[in-house]
């Protein structure tokens, strides 16, 4: 025993150890098998240690990891050392009703306990030497802080596992004692005290957590799945025995309700995956390209769903109601198509204008019957468009709000560079890729942007002609301006000419001039952008920087183009409603015609019907907007698709077949393939969205116009992208810009309903079409509800509520409550930055004091070697002793040290280096972090608080049970 | 599909959910993408090692410049060969995957870049890390002054105990902070 405890103290080798092991754990079982026999001879039958004893064979073939053996061997010896002591515990209370027996028992157990201390005396020495041993080996085997402290708490349940064990194990050994206690042993656990059942159930909540996160482990599977069954074995034997009484039955049907509950919560989280659409088409294209160009896939489904939702809103509670339950088409004049244009109204050229039958449908505004409440329902029709209109624009507001707050949390924390240089090392490769070409512009993208910080960090760059970047760059901003003012003057000059086009009758004119406006808005979107790209290499600025100004341009660019398409609508709703007073006064002139005739004709003739087609109209301007709307988004629609199939199917087709029979070479050289332009895109994706929340109000089928959008370019998208993209040159992080794509869409979100509010309040509506005629104002709807649906004391309410006098103070309220929440914000900031401050004087505090000790450790260390070579000089004859002595010294050091770490059985060795330094290299990384905990003052490392602190606490627990 | 769902059993299958951040689907196709790289008489052997030239062949790996650190991190082989069984090759997806936590991803991560296995960061490795990020082609290398710099500059920033390395949990720590770290550390099968 003595050779062993040497060579465990002096190799850390793992040979030796498991050598040693072997050895001992032979020695051990041989050990036991022979206490077995003599107690078998006695009588006594120790089923106890038999059963511990093929459990531990049981357990050595089971695992074939020394680690795992020396836990379970230091737990036993553990447990061994204490196990006298609470079978005594146990035993009076259990049979306190029959003291012979006890009695018996009692001198039974203490002969046993004699026994087994003279037997494992030595025993018992050994394992504690050796529990220093594996510890150490467990310390370099391990890697993360955290992962130490789940273990302990693993080991103490395993203790707990292992008493548990023995507790319900000891009705079998009573057995063959006395044949009496049979019926004792079924109740058993509800005889253990109410601490026992503490511990148990503690114990066993305890292995739940375990199975919960043994996924978060980094530990190779065989060992996570040999920890999952036995913990889970381990509760289902003891969970039944927790509960008293009546309530044991109850507590089993929960557990088991439980586990059915989690079962269908996983199976129901794997439906849920398997539901999201086009995951694996994303999930593709992800691999091919990396992240950004997935980003824009992810938002695409994103605006899919809200648009999703914004359908089925309008689809639910506007158009099917109309259809179904509003009067049939054909019955009013705002239901048929009038004379005039009844001939052409099934042309294929005037559908696809959304004039004739589509105009007069429930796709448009002027469709809606004003009737109060239509159908057996008496469904609210004009409540019910006017608050769908309102939900719709408030419910968008709401998602995008939500999602750029969580995207900020996501992303809130790495707003500091503090780790420029870290982040590009160990982030920048985006592992997705699985392109080479892909992989190798990553590489030349990495490497630019290493070259780049080292560039700035020297600050040696200098610009010589600073004068002339200036001069360019406003020159650039002066040509863009140019370029944004130009094409705004182009779509109100196009847009004022088709009105003159309307105005002459849209037969007159060629196909071209019919759709100037949507034409030109969509070349504009299209040729602008490639235009700035242009002016912008004249800036040369840093791609990221040159790229957030692209981006920017060509946002100001649709934004102006949009606004300056709407006032130019504005101008004609103007000319429209001027158009309507004429018509209104002609019809009552008409009408008054009209009976006057049939009057002085024939008196007694019934009221004459005329043809809901031959009434005169106004013009409708809602339906007017909506058309023009809906014609934009088509456009805009057909443009798109055109550009990706010339643009990148004819393109790459030509590329790859031209190549063969070209002077240079296509694929390399000039048109080569285009690349995913994920910025593009995604503006291009919010600018559709603003024109839809535009438009929705006005012609409820864009919604669905939209959806339709989005599902044909997810596929025309996905698979133009995997067969004729290559990758991004400039590889952008995805999640870097994710936030700034969500706050152009709330602007865009914000500047479209905008307009929209505007009409709805301002501009009285049509007399006669829409579900809002004959009344001034749209919102008219809701105060007509109040008054006759609504009980009358919930009007006046209602009124108080709306006085100026009670909603300026609650504005006023609102205002200095964000004002106090913004000033509480900063202060947090602020408070942060304090803080960062101060742990940075700490941690310069800390590494000064270091500096120091390792300094005068040193100078203590030489200083003693020049005594020591001084006293060899003088005394050369006791040099050998001399020697010795401070080898000692410096074991004692060491060794000190040891135990010291040692004491709570899992610190790590001594962090001496160049002992490390020998060892021979394992495959989990040695935790080094270890040594910074003790020297390092609280909150060393402000991210990681958990490394010290917990563990602290877990030691006494350990040391207690 | 079906033929390997039933090879995989279904205790099994509902273990690995439990064990690793996979979907039920993910394992599936793990194990059919796993399957499909086995010769036909390896296929009749139950945990057979896949040798990691097999595994690269994987265009998920192919053109990673780590591919041979995760083979080798993730192999439990006794060898070091980087081989892996079907239960390394999930470890090494649930890892990758999607719903891992930040921890389990950035310990593997730091047993990935720590290419000597010393537990710690040192110069060599961050040179060897930086080649590989920068690729093969002579074109793209660093010179050797910039390497010096672009370390140096590092270690200044991570380095908290200036021991002239990185370790565990200064690699944490930077990693925690960093912004898309979780988001690009994925492999997708």
């Amino acid at each position: 025993m003595g050779v062993d405890i040497g060579l465990e103290f002096e190799g850390d080798e793992d040979e030796v150890s498991t050598f040693q092991e072997e050895h001992e754990r032979e020695r051990h079982r041989a050990k036991i098998s022979d206490g077995d026999r003599e107690r078998r001879k006695r009588g006594n039958g120790r089923r106890k240690r038999a059963s511990r004893a093929e459990e531990w064979e049981g357990e050595s073939q089971a695992r074939p990891e020394r680690r795992e053996r020396g836990r379970r061997k230091r737990t036993r010896s553990d447990q061994e050392a204490k196990g006298s002591d609470r079978d005594e515990e146990v035993q009076p209370k259990t049979k306190s009703g029959k003291s012979a027996k006890t009695r018996k028992h009692i001198k039974n157990e203490k002969t046993r306990k004699m026994e087994e201390e003279e037997g494992e005396g030595e025993e018992r020495h050994a394992k504690r030497k050796k529990k220093h041993g594996s510890a150490k080996k467990e310390e370099r085997e391990e890697d993360g802080g955290k992962r130490t402290a789940k273990e302990k708490a693993q080991e103490v349940k395993r203790k707990k596992h292992k008493k548990v064990v023995e507790t319900s194990s000891e009705p079998s050994e009573e057995d063959d004692n006395d044949e009496e206690d049979n019926e004792e042993r079924e109740v058993r656990p509800e005889s253990l005290s109410s601490e026992e059942l503490e511990k148990l159930k503690e114990a066993v909540d305890e292995r739940k957590k375990l199975i919960q996160t043994l996924r978060g482990k980094p530990w190779p599977m065989k060992k996570k799945c040999v920890t999952l069954r036995e913990s889970q074995e381990f509760v289902e034997k003891y969970e039944g025995a927790l509960g008293k009484g009546k309530g044991r039955k109850l507590y089993a049907y929960k557990v088991m309700m439980n586990k059915k509950w989690m079962k269908f919560q996983r199976d129901f989280e794997n439906f849920k995956t398997a539901c999201i659409p086009w995951e694996m088409k994303i999930k593709e294209i992800e691999s091919h390209f990396g992240s950004s160009v997935a980003s824009y896939f992810i938002f695409l489904r994103w605006m899919y769903g809200i648009n999703m939702i914004l359908f089925c809103l309008t689809f639910g509670l506007v158009m099917v109601p109309e259809a179904l339950m509003g009067r049939p088409y054909g019955t009013i004049p705002r239901k048929t198509v009038p004379r005039p244009e009844a001939t052409s109204a099934m042309d294929f050229a005037v559908l696809w204008d959304f004039g004739g039958y589509a105009q007069y449908s429930v796709l448009f505004y002027g469709y809606y019957n004003n009737q109060r409440a239509i159908g057996w329902l008496k469904f609210r029709m004009p409540l019910s468009y006017f608050l769908v209109g309102v939900g719709t624009v408030a419910y968008s507001y709401m998602v995008v709000i939500r999602t750029m707050a969580r995207n900020a949390n996501e992303s809130g924390v790495g707003d500091d560079n503090s780790f420029n240089f870290n982040w590009k090392t160990f982030t920048s490769w985006d592992y997705l890729i699985g392109n080479p070409e892909m992989a190798d512009n990553k590489f030349a993208s990495i490497t630019t942007s290493f070259k780049e910080a080292i560039l700035e960090e020297q600050e040696s760059r200098k610009d010589d002609n600073i004068h002339l970047t200036r001069f360019l760059r406003v020159l650039a901003n002066f040509l863009v301006l140019c370029c944004l003012a130009g094409s705004g003057y182009l779509i109100y000059f196009v847009v004022r000419r088709s009105q003159k086009f309307a105005l002459d009758g849209l037969d007159n004119h060629t196909w071209w001039e019919r759709n100037e406006v949507n034409m030109v808005m969509s070349l504009l979107g299209m040729f602008c952008p490639m235009l700035f790209d242009v002016i912008s290499a004249l800036e040369n600025y840093h791609p990221r920087v040159a790229l957030q100004w692209q981006l920017g341009r060509i946002f100001a660019l649709f934004l102006g183009n949009l606004y300056t398409f709407i006032i130019a609508l504005m101008d004609e709703i103007n000319l429209k409603r001027e158009e309507e007073q004429i018509i209104k006064f002609n019809i009552t002139m008409w009408e008054a015609s009209l009976y006057n005739g049939t009057v002085s004709v024939n008196s007694t003739a019934p009221a004459i019907t005329i043809q809901p087609a031959d009434v005169p109209r106004g013009p409708c301007w809602e339906t007017m907007v909506g058309q023009e709307f809906v014609r934009l988004i088509i456009s805009d629609t057909m443009t798109t698709y055109i550009t990706l199939l010339i643009g990148d199917f004819l393109r790459a087709v030509l590329v790859r077949f031209l190549n063969y029979c070209w002077c240079w070479d296509l694929e390399a050289g000039f048109p080569s393939y285009s690349e995913f332009d994920v910025s593009g895109n995604v503006l291009g994706l919010i600018f559709n969205q603003g024109m839809i929340w535009m438009g929705a109000f006005y012609a409820p089928c864009l919604p669905a116009l939209n959806v339709l959008r989005l599902h044909v370019s997810m596929y025309l998208q996905c698979w133009a992208v995997m067969c004729c993209n290559v990758p991004q040159e400039r590889v952008f992080k995805a999640s870097g810009s994710n936030n700034f794509y969500m706050a152009m869409l709330l602007v865009i979100l914000f500047l479209s309903t905008l307009p929209a509010i505007y009409t709805i309040v301002t501009i009285p509506p049509s007399f006669d079409c829409g579900p809002f005629s004959g009344k001034k104002r749209m919102f008219d709807v809701i105060q007509e509800t109040l008054e006759s649906d609504f009980p009358a004391w919930f009007g006046k309410v209602f009124s108080y509520a709306s006085n100026p006098g009670l909603v300026l103070p609650f504005i006023l309220l609102m205002v200095l409550a964000i004002y106090y929440l913004q000033s509480t914000s900063k202060s947090y900031k602020e408070a942060n930055v304090e803080l960062k401050k101060k742990l940075q004087t700490q941690n310069e505090e800390n590494k000064k004091k270091k500096k120091l000790a390792a300094l005068k450790a040193q100078m203590d260390l030489e200083e003693a070697r020049k005594a020591s070579s001084q006293t060899a000089k003088q005394q050369k004859n006791s040099n050998a002793s001399q020697q010795d002595q401070e080898s000692d010294e410096e074991e004692d050091h060491s060794s000190s040290q040891r135990l010291h770490h040692g004491k709570n059985g899992r610190h790590a060795p001594p962090p001496v280096r160049e002992q490390e330094g020998q060892l021979p290299a394992t495959r989990a990384p040695v935790p080094r972090s270890y040594q910074h905990e003790h020297h390092g003052a609280p909150g060393y490392l402000p991210g990681f608080p958990r490394q010290s602190e917990p563990r602290m606490h877990r030691v006494p627990s350990l040391q207690r049970h | 599909m079906g033929t390997t769902a039933s090879q995989l059993g279904k205790d099994l299958l509902s273990e690995y959910q439990e064990l690793t951040f996979l979907t039920k689907q993910e394992i599936l196709l793990a194990h059919k993408r796993f399957a499909e790289l086995l010769t036909k008489d390896e296929k009749d052997l139950p945990n057979t090692r896949l040798p990691m030239e097999r595994i690269l062949t994987l265009p998920e790996l192919k053109s990673n410049p780590f591919r041979r650190r995760i083979c080798l991190v993730f192999s439990t082989s006794q060898h070091k060969d980087g081989s892996l069984t079907f239960e390394d090759f999930l470890d090494l997806l649930s890892a990758f995957s999607d719903s891992a936590t930040m921890e389990i991803k950035s310990h593997y991560a730091f047993r990935i870049f720590d290419f000597d296995d010393d537990g710690t960061l040192d110069y060599g490795d961050l040179e060897r890390l930086v080649n590989c990020l920068t690729g093969e082609t002579d074109d793209t290398r660093l010179t050797d002054e910039e390497m010096r710099q672009l370390i140096s500059n590092i270690l200044e920033e991570s380095d908290i105990d200036k021991d002239g390395t990185v370790n565990l949990s200064e690699f944490q720590h930077v990693i925690s902070r960093s912004p898309d770290f979780v988001s690009s550390f994925k492999i997708v099968l």
